[in-house]
């Protein structure tokens, strides 16, 4: 970023936040993981837990999140972050650890350790990523991958009498007790933008004032696996993903309400 | 000091994670060994200290990982179903060279097998049953002291070496009860200024096992491949029985060992001159000291509860001229001493 | 790209070698500030520009920082003395 001076009083609205390395992201261009870490390393900066954060990465496009962090991180094995996250956090209930994570990782492999963080109420964080595709290793299905929808390994088209159904993670989870905020969002537009980053920072919030489990599910674009230029991409979302997908806040104890209340009196 | 108590292996176990300063420990029920499970969901808590019953061993293996990369001493115990499903978890330990108990009190297998105590996951075990060039220590236990302070020491080692470390009792073992002495509870732990406790006025810690391109990757293999060099120069532990004037060698560890020792007092009192050799780290197998051996002695009977895996090891440590017989039981079928004096008595008269 | 001492309103700075071309700030700025290049960055990319005719228009408002994927606008709203 130029330094630039200048004799007029001047304000940055927009710049790296100080949660983020110089580090250039490796994503494809028009990507959801740069916009959603992005609106993760702001609210870090913004609730100023630089210090206290930990990056609990997954295994796939988002394994590299800890190396554009300026935080402590770590990887864990395909699926298993929220299992490796509840552990630093029962460890070291001070430190705030949160999951960064996408579709393959979160709704196939590592379906029973997001249920039972779940289930157990773990006072972590989940950013959960839903790009409907398995984007690292090359286009896959994934388990939210639409029916009918082109993939690597559904090239008619998913068919549900041989692939079965997409799963609706925060419908789902919003049953179990142990959850206090569950929230689906998208990149579609800066609207929806502005309120992913709303959702996120109450998540964060959430753990903070130690209420329990939260989770962001982030409705997020793979041009390149889509086969869509990036700002089609954003439409193909928006007229495919958000009917199967409604975006909404799908649990909301009343201590998180409470905590929303905050904001708009703050 | 510490006055004597009749416990289990099993509790042993738990008791001596507690005193090793154990500060995790995740569980997942599977028999024979419930009842470490059961015993730290009371103590850990009491001890205000970390327990969670897990929804897999999988996400147990993994607990230990945040557990451990966050500093804490974490240990997970399981059986040898459990234990397989641990085992891509117990590779990403130790390519992120992190320290962890993993107890595995083995049962008849493959497959579901039964309850019964076994040695059948010796190759699963002391070969790195993971993906990837890693090693794990291996300490086998022979009596409910030893359990306790294997696991004593293993937490010692794993610290040290900053790799998974795992103790091998088997079934029998865990629901055996002795008389044991409480040790002194580890008051000091090692400084790991590499963990995951948050950047406060330092750089970013980060713990992976992993790096886009080979050729940075490699040396990171390269350094678990010293390490694992050094372990096996100055971590190798073994017992030895009436060698002076032995004409033949039994090899065992475990159960096996305990009715070996019977055979071999037996076998004495017919005048036939027996020892024995037990390896205590089935990694660092002790190699050196048997080839060693094999100069004085030929004739080597490998007592195990499998269906052949320590006497693969022994064959590759022993000169080519040395003659190895088998005796074995498996399954989850106990071995007597009876039966391995009848294996004695037909090599030697 | 003009330095900032002729600036008299609001103004957008992209870093032409992160950014990768995807032009979501473009598609998204509500007064066509942004266009895209005319050569390719070291990657090989398209990058977006501020169209310098159309400079003045900028509101500020942020929008292509907020659709950034790889965070290469840094936006400046001008405050009188």
């Amino acid at each position: 970023m130029a330094q630039l001076e200048y004799n007029e009083l001047e304000t940055i609205l927009y710049q790296k936040p100080e949660a983020l390395e110089e580090h250039p992201f490796h994503f494809c261009p028009g990507c959801g993981h740069g916009i959603a870490l992005r609106l993760v390393a702001e609210i870090i900066d913004e609730l100023e837990i630089r210090e206290r954060a930990i990056c609990v990465a997954s295994i796939g496009c988002s394994v590299n999140s800890y190396e554009y962090f300026n935080f402590d991180g770590l990887e864990s094995a395909h699926g298993r972050a929220p299992a490796v996250a509840t552990a630093i956090k029962r460890c070291h209930p001070h430190l705030i650890p949160f999951t960064y994570q996408g579709d393959g990782d979160l709704a196939a492999i590592g379906t029973a350790e997001i249920v039972h963080a779940c289930a157990r109420g773990e006072n972590i964080t989940t950013i959960f990523i839903n790009n409907a595709i398995y984007g690292m290793t090359g286009g896959q299905m994934a388990p939210t991958t639409l029916t009918g929808m082109y993939s690597t390994s559904t090239p008619a088209g998913r068919k549900p009498s041989l692939a079965g159904y997409p799963i609706r993670v925060c419908e789902m989870l919003s049953t179990l007790e142990g959850t206090a905020y569950i929230s689906r969002v998208a990149l579609h537009s800066p609207a929806a933008v502005r309120k992913a980053k709303q959702a996120i920072k109450l998540a964060f919030r959430t753990q903070l004032a130690g209420l329990g489990m939260s989770l962001v599910e982030v409705l997020s674009p793979c041009p390149t696996n889509w086969r869509v230029e990036p700002v089609k991409a954003l439409e193909w979302l928006a007229e495919n993903m958000l009917p199967y997908y409604p975006l909404g806040e799908y649990k909301v104890i009343d201590a998180v309400a409470a905590l929303k209340k905050e904001d708009h009196h703050a | 000091m510490f006055e004597k108590t009749l416990m289990a292996g099993n509790i042993a176990i738990a008791e001596g994670a507690i005193s090793a300063g154990c500060h995790a420990y995740f569980g997942y029920p599977i028999t024979p060994q419930n009842e470490i499970l059961e015993h730290m969901s009371k103590r850990m808590p009491e001890e205000g200290r970390v327990f969670v019953q897990t929804e897999s061993e999988i996400a147990a293996i993994n607990m230990v990982h945040g557990a451990a990369a966050s500093g804490c001493r974490a240990m997970t115990t399981t059986s040898s179903p459990g234990f397989s499903l641990k085992q891509e978890g117990i590779s990403y330990l130790a390519g992120a060279n992190l320290p962890a108990v993993i107890v595995n009190v083995m049962r008849g297998g493959p497959g579901l097998g039964n309850i019964g105590g076994a040695q059948g996951d010796y190759f699963q075990a002391t070969k790195g049953g993971g993906h990837g060039d890693y090693r794990v220590i291996v300490l086998a236990p022979a009596t409910v002291q030893e359990m306790m302070d294997f696991t004593m020491l293993a937490f010692e080692l794993a610290d040290k070496y900053r790799n998974p470390t795992i103790v091998l009792p088997d079934g029998f073992l865990g629901q055996a009860i002795e008389p044991v002495t409480m040790r002194a509870p580890v008051t000091k732990l090692p400084e790991k200024p590499w963990a995951i406790t948050g950047a406060v006025g330092r750089a970013k810690n980060i713990i992976n096992s992993f790096a886009m391109e080979p050729i940075n990757d490699q040396p990171r293999i390269e350094l678990i491949r010293q390490k694992l060099e050094r372990i096996r120069q100055d971590e190798v532990r073994f017992e030895s029985i009436n060698l002076d004037d032995a004409a033949l060698v039994i090899v065992a560890y475990g159960s096996a060992f305990r009715s070996a020792m019977t055979a071999m007092q037996m076998a004495r009192e017919e005048g036939l001159k027996v020892g024995i050799f037990r390896p205590i780290t089935l990694f660092p197998f002790p190699i050196k000291p048997l080839s060693d051996l094999s100069r004085k002695v030929k004739r080597f009977l490998v007592a195990e509860m499998s269906f052949g895996q320590l006497i693969e090891d022994v064959r590759l440590s022993l000169g080519a001229d040395a003659q190895v017989e088998l005796v074995n039981q498996f399954g989850g079928v106990p071995m007597s001493a009876d039966e391995i004096l009848e294996a004695i008595e037909k090599i030697m008269k | 790209m003009a330095t900032a001492t002729q600036r008299k309103s609001n103004y957008v700075v992209i870093d032409s070698e992160r950014c990768k071309g995807c032009h979501l700030c473009i598609a998204f700025c509500p007064k066509g500030v942004l266009k895209p290049a005319s050569r390719i960055n070291r990657m090989g990319y398209t990058p977006a520009e501020v169209n310098e005719k159309k400079t003045r228009e900028c509101t500020g408002c942020g929008i292509c920082a907020l659709m950034c994927p790889d965070v290469a606008v840094t936006v400046h709203r001008l405050k009188k003395r």
